[in-house]
């Protein structure tokens, strides 16, 4: 039912076809079928919300997206060019996809501007100034530019993803995924980073993000898609499919997550 | 008393900001600071010692022995080293040195007249006597290059220009040939320069080779070239120096066609390259595993090629991780480079160990020894230094 309801949203991007798009997708891990028959489409514009259980795939889905992993059927066809193993079209869509990890994964070795100017640079081939002029605003946008001649290992957990969440939007992205970003960190510091993910997505950028910030869910996410063993079992609308789940898999994860919190 | 120092501690200026009363003690150099300062900090070199050296009867009995001997052996080497030592032996009638004196110092002073005359042999080998300032210019243009690449603000693409004139300037002087200067095989280079060429090029050529076999060997889609690194590391660490430095004199030459016959000391700077590589590149492949996984993705997911993702992110934190053993290696490296004496070549040590052969000076190898060993140790130690004051430096901007 839900299913139905999300296809037939009319899509606001420019154009018809997805932004994101899995169809059938497997990949096992030696014997161990970790993503089952996965079609998913996400429309330009879209936020997508992905939760489920640990060791449920959805991490290896969304790192499938920008071929951080591989997967063995299927296809995946991101902003209109489909993922093989042609190495330039991947360096292509990678230009095109930001990526926040749960670690952060700063290099530890640059400051935080040049954090966020080197991919411009080197993979853009912007010019330094424009480049640490883009960096600034960016920086500007997450709230920390005072921070720009620091090494990220002088910065709080929450500080350091708001820069790697700047350090994606540098490479002017047209799609953010976000791999539990605010999983690392301290409760105090979940909120500065919801909040830079929300205004992100109220600028309309396309977004999956996979997460358990409930809340977070139901303030921005057009849709949920809840995965379990490796499959979607269900998604919808946020509020539809918490109040009223259709599986006893989403419910019994929607108790464990309320409980939790 | 602590409390009275945390205050000063936190700064006289925040209290007195904060209008709180600022006691009368706190802010002045006066008050002790115990805590997290080592025993007897403060109390002057009496009570230093006291604390330090003499706080038990154990530690005081252990102190005076040590420094009974301490005492005993540096007297004893200031009197065999310097206060009886022989400076210099007059000459014969015939010319030669004549070591009469340094015989009658014998065993209670040092005859460091020896050095005086054979240090220029000991320094340039068979290098002709006359043309030895080209040679000294080859050391001081070495050393220079040295301490010019050592200071970060030469880090830069210049530098390698640096390095291939200063390399071409010195094989210039060396061989000689054009400007005026003789020409000079490299049979007869010895010496210091000759174990500097050698552990020089053995490391600037070996260096990137191993970056490049260390970085082979953790390739996942290329299995022949990680092969091949692995072969080649495992074939080279398995085999002694040695061995390598012979294959290189004595059977390369046998394989090749006739006529083609590269000299001995190029055999034996490119069997040098070959097994410096060989070690560096585990080295620096334990830096490359040493990287967490996060730091390849995050490049990736940026869309970087394999080749800036390793020139941008990689290494620069890969080789940071390994200095020690880099220096470690490098400066077993520079001593191993006295091996070549096997097969031939006179580096520093066998033109140290020529000279000691000379008939007259037979008796005095100790100072000759200790002559090359003082040289050797002066380069190790600077390495040494070098490292850790640029560890301290990374570690000051890179937390983790």
């Amino acid at each position: 039912m839900s299913q139905a309801a999300t296809m037939d949203r009319p899509q606001t991007g420019a154009s018809n076809e997805p932004a994101i798009l899995l169809d059938r997708v497997n990949k096992w891990y030696g014997a161990m079928h970790v993503l089952r028959d996965i079609s998913l489409s996400v429309g330009h514009r879209e936020k997508v919300v992905v939760c489920g259980p640990s060791g449920s795939g959805k991490s290896t889905m969304i790192r499938c997206i920008n071929r951080l992993e591989s997967h063995q059927e299927g296809r995946i066809v991101v902003d209109g060019t489909e993922l093989t193993d042609d190495l330039r079209a991947l360096d292509t869509i990678r230009r095109e996809v930001g990526m926040v990890f749960q670690s952060f994964n700063l290099f530890p070795h640059l400051t935080i501007l040049e954090n966020c100017t080197l991919a411009p640079i080197w993979v853009r081939k912007m010019p330094k100034a424009e480049a640490e002029e883009l960096a600034m605003s960016y920086l500007k946008r997450v709230k920390i530019p005072e921070q720009a001649k620091k090494y990220p290992g002088q910065l709080s957990g929450g500080q350091q993803q708001r820069v790697a969440i700047a350090r994606a939007l540098c490479m002017k992205p047209k799609i953010m995924l976000f791999d539990e970003p605010t999983s690392a960190l301290d409760p105090e510091m979940i909120k500065e980073v919801l909040d830079t993910m929300i205004g992100l997505a109220e600028s309309g950028m396309t977004m999956v993000c996979v997460t358990h910030e409930m809340g977070f869910a139901r303030q921005v996410a057009d849709r949920v898609v809840f995965m379990d063993r490796g499959e979607i079992v269900e998604q919808g609308e946020p509020n539809t499919l918490f109040e009223n789940p259709q599986t006893e898999r989403l419910q019994l994860f929607l108790s464990q997550i309320l409980r939790g919190h | 008393m602590s409390e009275l120092t945390t205050t000063t501690r936190a700064g006289a200026g925040v209290s007195e900001a904060a209008g709180e009363p600022v006691p009368s003690v706190a802010g002045t150099a006066a008050v002790p600071i115990i805590r997290n300062a080592p025993a007897g900090a403060g109390l002057g070199p009496v009570g230093w010692a006291r604390a330090n050296l003499f706080n038990s009867w154990w530690s005081s009995a252990v102190t005076l022995l040590l420094a009974y001997f301490l005492v005993k052996w540096t007297l004893g080497f200031l009197g065999w080293g310097v206060l009886n030592a022989v400076w210099s032996v007059p000459e014969t009638a015939a010319g030669a040195m004549d070591p009469e004196r340094c015989r009658a110092a014998q065993g209670a002073g040092a005859c460091w007249a020896m050095i005086g005359d054979k240090y220029r042999f000991t320094l340039f080998g068979r290098y002709p006597y006359d043309e030895q300032w080209r040679p000294a210019v080859v050391v001081a243009l070495f050393l220079g290059l040295y301490a010019i690449s050592a200071m970060r603000r030469f880090w830069r693409k210049e530098l390698v220009l640096i390095w291939a004139a200063t390399l071409t300037v010195i094989g210039l002087l060396m061989w000689g040939g054009v400007l005026g200067m003789t020409y000079v095989p490299q049979d007869n280079w010895g010496g210091l320069p000759l174990t500097l060429i050698l552990s020089t090029f053995g490391l600037a050529l070996g260096f990137p080779l191993a970056i490049l076999v260390a970085l082979g060997r953790r390739s996942t889609n290329m299995p022949a070239v990680r092969l091949i690194c692995v072969v080649y590391v495992e074939l080279i660490r398995g085999v002694p120096l040695i061995t390598v430095l012979f294959m290189a004199s004595v059977m390369f030459p046998l394989f090749m066609p006739e006529g083609f016959n590269p000299d001995k000391l190029l055999r034996a700077q490119i069997a040098f390259i070959l097994f410096a590589a060989a070690y560096l590149a585990e080295v620096v492949r334990g830096g490359l595993q040493a990287l967490p996984k996060g730091q390849y993705e995050a490049a990736d997911a940026m869309g970087m090629s394999y080749w800036k993702k390793t020139g941008l992110i990689v290494l620069p934190q890969a080789l940071r991780l390994v200095i020690p053993p880099l220096v470690n290696t490098f400066i077993g490296f520079f001593k191993d480079t006295s091996l070549v004496i096997i097969i031939g070549l006179f580096d520093l040590l066998g033109a140290g160990k020529n000279a000691v052969n000379d008939p007259i000076w037979q008796a005095y190898s100790t100072e000759m020894y200790l002559f090359l060993g003082a040289i050797y140790f002066a380069f190790c130690f600077v390495m040494a230094r070098y490292s850790r004051g640029l560890e301290q430096e990374f570690s000051r901007t890179v937390r983790r």
